[in-house]
């Protein structure tokens, strides 16, 4: 029997994996996959806690989570190709427009 | 003896863990999403371990279907060509980043040692949970409100993208 420590320490080590990609990383498409995997481990703990607490309310969130995790891909993408459109490159460090 | 359970479960986790550190270390962003795809199919198997069917089948779906098709053709409508300006040096700030992100995780670990609940799992409850039929039941009697708003967020997010990718606003 697998106990729900496990399952954090799981979810915990991927999110920090996720963190670190977004820190260190310039591409921002593997940024954004890096945020998908944040979010993916933030799901496995709700999952998680919901199986072992009996409660559906944990599923129905990871419900709500991946719908917005579609609409944040798909405007976030949109915003990629128009950065790209415009600069010419996916490159964070050169995208700094907004910087002053 | 060795458990099945947990022979499946420590397969899992490897995958799962293995395949997040392909994603973010990969050069070639087409490689990261495939890796990615890995790890959201070791995830489904992760939730299908805990007795969530539906959120399982989804995973893959939405997930490993449709979002990751969406990465894939705009990495393939960018056509880098500056491939080599991307390339990632190890700076000092890095460094300190990970460094940084290792504390943080600890801290997550530290927290879930010390408050370990000790929750035993009722397998059969469980079950019932994870089936479309009773998601479905709590998402169009509890959950009616919110779930009409996420119809809501996806039809912004649907003219929010052909807005962005537009090439002239007229």
């Amino acid at each position: 029997m697998i106990d729900l420590n496990s399952y954090l320490i799981l979810s915990a080590s991927v999110f920090v994996l996720g963190v670190i990609g977004v820190v260190t990383r310039r591409n921002a498409i593997i940024v954004f996959m890096s945020i998908e995997l944040m979010l993916n481990s933030v799901n496995l703990t709700l999952v998680a806690f919901s199986s072992f607490l009996g409660d559906a309310t944990g599923q129905i969130l990871v419900f709500f989570v991946m719908t917005i995790a579609a609409a944040e891909a798909a405007v976030g993408l949109a915003i990629v190709i128009a950065l790209f459109r415009n600069k010419q490159t996916v490159n964070i460090d050169e995208i700094n427009i907004l910087k002053w | 003896m060795v458990n099945i359970e947990v022979v499946l479960f420590v397969v899992l986790a490897v995958l799962f863990v293995g395949s997040g550190i392909m994603v973010i270390t990969r050069r070639s962003p087409v490689l990261a999403v495939l890796y990615l795809i890995l790890n959201f199919f070791a995830l489904a198997g992760l939730y299908l371990t805990l007795q969530a069917q539906f959120i399982a089948v989804i995973q893959i779906i939405v997930y490993a279907g449709a979002i990751m098709v969406l990465f894939l053709f705009v990495i393939m409508l960018l056509n880098l060509k500056d491939e080599e300006k991307l390339i990632e040096k190890i700076t000092a700030r890095k460094v300190l980043a990970v460094g940084l992100s290792a504390a943080v995780m600890f801290e997550i670990l530290y927290i879930i040692w010390i408050s370990t609940p000790g929750i035993e799992r009722d397998v059969a409850k469980a079950e019932e949970l994870g089936r479309v039929e009773a998601i479905g039941k709590a998402l169009f009697s509890d959950f009616l409100f919110p779930f009409e708003v996420t119809s809501v967020v996806l039809i912004v997010a649907i003219v929010g993208a052909v807005i962005l990718a537009k090439k002239k606003l007229d």
